[in-house]
């Protein structure tokens, strides 16, 4: 059993929105995986800030390989959350994956807001997806909801 | 010790449950997923196999091997510079500016595109420019060990010379046809900047040139022909996707100093260092000035104004597009108001083009639809950006770099697939995104997004790539391995005399008609087209 001790309305909280951001990174992931004309060609070229390495990103060769990994990412992050197994590593990836949509479009006052709905104005969706991942980080649940569960026990009787 | 099986048993109904709930929800919202998007698909290619458009990019115009054809620049302005930077030859100085902008821009990538430009195995080893400044500059930057550039004084000692096999006019107006039919005689192969002409007259002359000469190679600097979504459009228009179109508007909106034709004037111009009688030519004589020497384009006795300066461009886009000709007649309005500096040509230009029996295909009873109306509409003292729209009675193409097709929502052709929900006339059923090398038949906020950004250009095997290089690699390839130039005689007839019509409309005031039968534009008994046209006094 991990240390830490939440009461049930924390770990229920905690719990849901792992799950929600996991359904989230998953079916953006899926959707990317069975449609073969996606690509994140567009997105990386129309950065706003730090445009050399969005556009090499971007570049012919490198698109494909940022295309595969992007949906890898999205889909690997989203089945760890759902499942519940090494969680703090995905919530790493997805953090740095998020990272670097936020950067390519950063809501800065006087950047062009880019294609997003709503109003922002420097803290958008990616950014708060970004500390909702931190929060799951540093409060993990899968050791009482989900495949790491059942390991802990399995290792608790092993041992 | 225990083995594996007794783990699991020692694992509870509730140990199970908090250990797998993930399963189920991972396996529905994949299946969501792949479901939803596989259904996209299979309407997105549903629509794309109705619709059936090609977006293949052209075959790859020939080798560029043997000897290098030597070629002569008549004209070093701004144009001719561009021209031969698209045959690979750039300017010391110019060099040296794009290395200073892409050390401080790394964004800039002339520089970087001009050196990845494919060796068209040519030598620029003549020039002729009546400045001395621009002569030098060309002598000075494409001089090298194995190529002298000589400078010829006049057009026809450098056509003669026997240095060139081919030439590149890039001059004034009325200097085109004067030098271009000096060479097509010569038999030396010609690229001329549009307008082909600056009269009527001069325009079958040179097509009478041609015919003589079938060997001279004939390219009109119509570039856009090269550009990927002109070629689609052409398949779209093939392929009856936009049913019967009635109406193109198109558009130029400039509203800068360059723009209109306010070109800087060079320090070290002067009665010494330009060759004045030859610059007038055939125009009427003016005491030597500088705003007409280096603005020319602002004056009808060097220049065509609107109608053949842009809406030349324009008319050739849809021409290459729709194959529609010479239209049955042309009424032009306009007039000089937002640059009273003197200039005589109009600044605001409206143009309506008629087709009486031109039609793209119809999806209504035989007979019903027929006849066509080209709106060009021009301004320069407004810079908001019009799009190309074809409207035809099943769908509207807007035409740009992208192009994208509305179903209408009272098309014939789609009105079941409207009805059944299938397709959403306010979103594209196509389009073509030069850029990515895909093609979409829903597009998304986004994309629509980063087509309005301007980010979609022609490119060939994912590189982008200078239409003009395309297009003068297409005349270096027909002169080298034969063939016939996207833009030669037959396209920039019909360029030249419907700018003409527009021209000739707007100084008349009248409906201009062109009589098919005869191949004439119809002239009122004393009437002279030519001195009409290139009239240098303010419109009455």
């Amino acid at each position: 059993m991990e240390d830490q001790k939440y009461s049930s309305g924390q770990l229920y909280a905690l719990v849901a929105l792992r799950l929600l951001v996991g359904w989230h990174f998953l079916y953006e992931g899926i959707v990317k995986l069975y449609n073969p004309t996606w690509t994140a060609k567009g997105y990386l070229l129309s950065a706003s800030i730090l445009k050399p390495i969005f556009g090499w990103l971007a570049s012919g060769s490198m698109s494909s390989v940022v295309d595969v990994l992007n949906i890898g990412v999205l889909v690997v992050v989203g089945v760890s959350l759902l499942l519940g197994f090494k969680t703090k590593w995905a919530s790493v990836i997805g953090m740095g994956l998020l990272a670097l949509y936020y950067l390519a479009h950063p809501a800065f006052p006087g950047l062009p807001q880019g294609p997003s709905e709503g109003s922002y104005w420097i803290v958008n969706k990616n950014l708060i997806e970004i500390a909702a991942l931190w929060v799951i980080m540093v409060f993990p649940t899968a050791w009482a909801f989900g495949l790491e569960n059942l390991l802990s026990k399995k290792t608790e009787v092993s041992n | 010790m225990t083995n594996d099986n007794d783990n699991f048993m020692k694992w509870s109904r509730r140990d199970m449950l908090r250990g797998l709930a993930g399963i189920p929800i991972l396996g529905s919202v994949w299946f969501a997923g792949a479901r939803v998007t596989g259904n996209a698909k299979r309407e997105r290619q549903l629509l794309l196999e109705t619709l059936n458009i090609k977006a293949s990019p052209p075959p790859p115009t020939g080798p560029m091997s043997g000897d290098p054809v030597r070629i002569g620049i008549v004209g070093f302005g701004i144009r001719g510079e561009q021209l031969c930077r698209a045959l690979g030859y750039a300017t010391t100085d110019w060099l040296k500016d794009m290395k200073e902008s892409s050390e401080k821009n790394p964004n800039d990538s002339r520089l970087r595109d001009f050196l990845a430009q494919e060796n068209l195995n040519i030598k620029i080893n003549a020039v002729c420019d009546i400045f001395d400044y621009r002569a030098q500059r060309v002598v000075d930057s494409f001089t090298s060990d194995d190529n002298k550039v000589q400078r010829f004084l006049t057009y026809k000692e450098l056509i003669h010379s026997k240095r060139v096999d081919a030439i590149v006019i890039a001059t004034p107006d009325h200097w085109h046809a004067p030098i271009a039919l000096e060479a097509i005689a010569a038999g030396v192969h010609v690229y001329i900047e549009k307008p082909m002409t600056h009269n009527v007259t001069e325009t079958y002359t040179l097509r009478e040139a041609l015919q003589a000469n079938p060997k001279v190679v004939f390219q009109l600097g119509h570039q856009h022909r090269q550009t990927q979504s002109f070629l689609t459009a052409q398949d779209i228009i093939a392929k009856k996707v936009l049913g019967h179109v009635s109406l193109i508007t198109t558009n130029t909106n400039r509203n800068d100093d360059n723009g209109a034709w306010q070109y800087d004037i060079h320090p070290d111009a002067s009665p010494k260092t330009i060759d004045w009688n030859q610059f007038i030519g055939n125009a009427p004589m003016e005491e030597f000035n500088l705003e007409h020497f280096f603005r020319w384009r602002k004056w009808w006795a060097y220049g065509s104004g609107l109608s053949g300066d842009l809406l030349s461009h324009d008319y050739d886009r849809l021409n290459c597009v729709l194959k529609m000709g010479i239209p049955d007649s042309v009424m032009t309005s306009g007039g000089i108001y937002t640059h009273r500096d003197g200039r005589n040509v109009p600044d605001v230009l409206q143009v309506n083009m008629e087709y009486q029996d031109f039609s793209t295909g119809t999806s209504q009873p035989e007979g019903k639809e027929k006849g066509m109306t080209f709106v060009y509409s021009a301004t320069l003292g407004n810079q908001f950006d019009r799009p190309t729209y074809l409207m035809g009675h099943d769908g509207t193409m807007e035409l740009g770099n992208a192009v994208t097709v509305y179903a209408d929502a009272r098309s014939s052709k789609y009105a079941d697939l409207i009805k059944e929900k299938r397709i959403d006339p306010s979103e594209p059923i196509y389009v073509y995104d030069p850029s990515v090398n895909q093609t979409d038949a829903v597009t998304s906020a986004t994309a629509k997004y980063f087509a309005n950004k301007g980010l979609l250009y022609t490119y060939r095997d994912g590189k982008r790539v200078d239409p003009t290089f395309l297009h003068m690699r297409e005349w270096l390839s027909c002169i080298r391995n034969g063939g016939t130039p996207s833009c030669g005689i037959k396209e920039g007839f019909e360029e030249a005399i419907s700018s003409h019509m527009a021209g000739l409309s707007y100084k008349r005031g009248r409906r201009i008609q062109w009589d098919r039968e005869a191949g004439k534009i119809i002239a009122l008994p004393g009437e002279d087209l030519d001195a009409i046209l290139t009239d240098t006094k303010p419109k009455v």
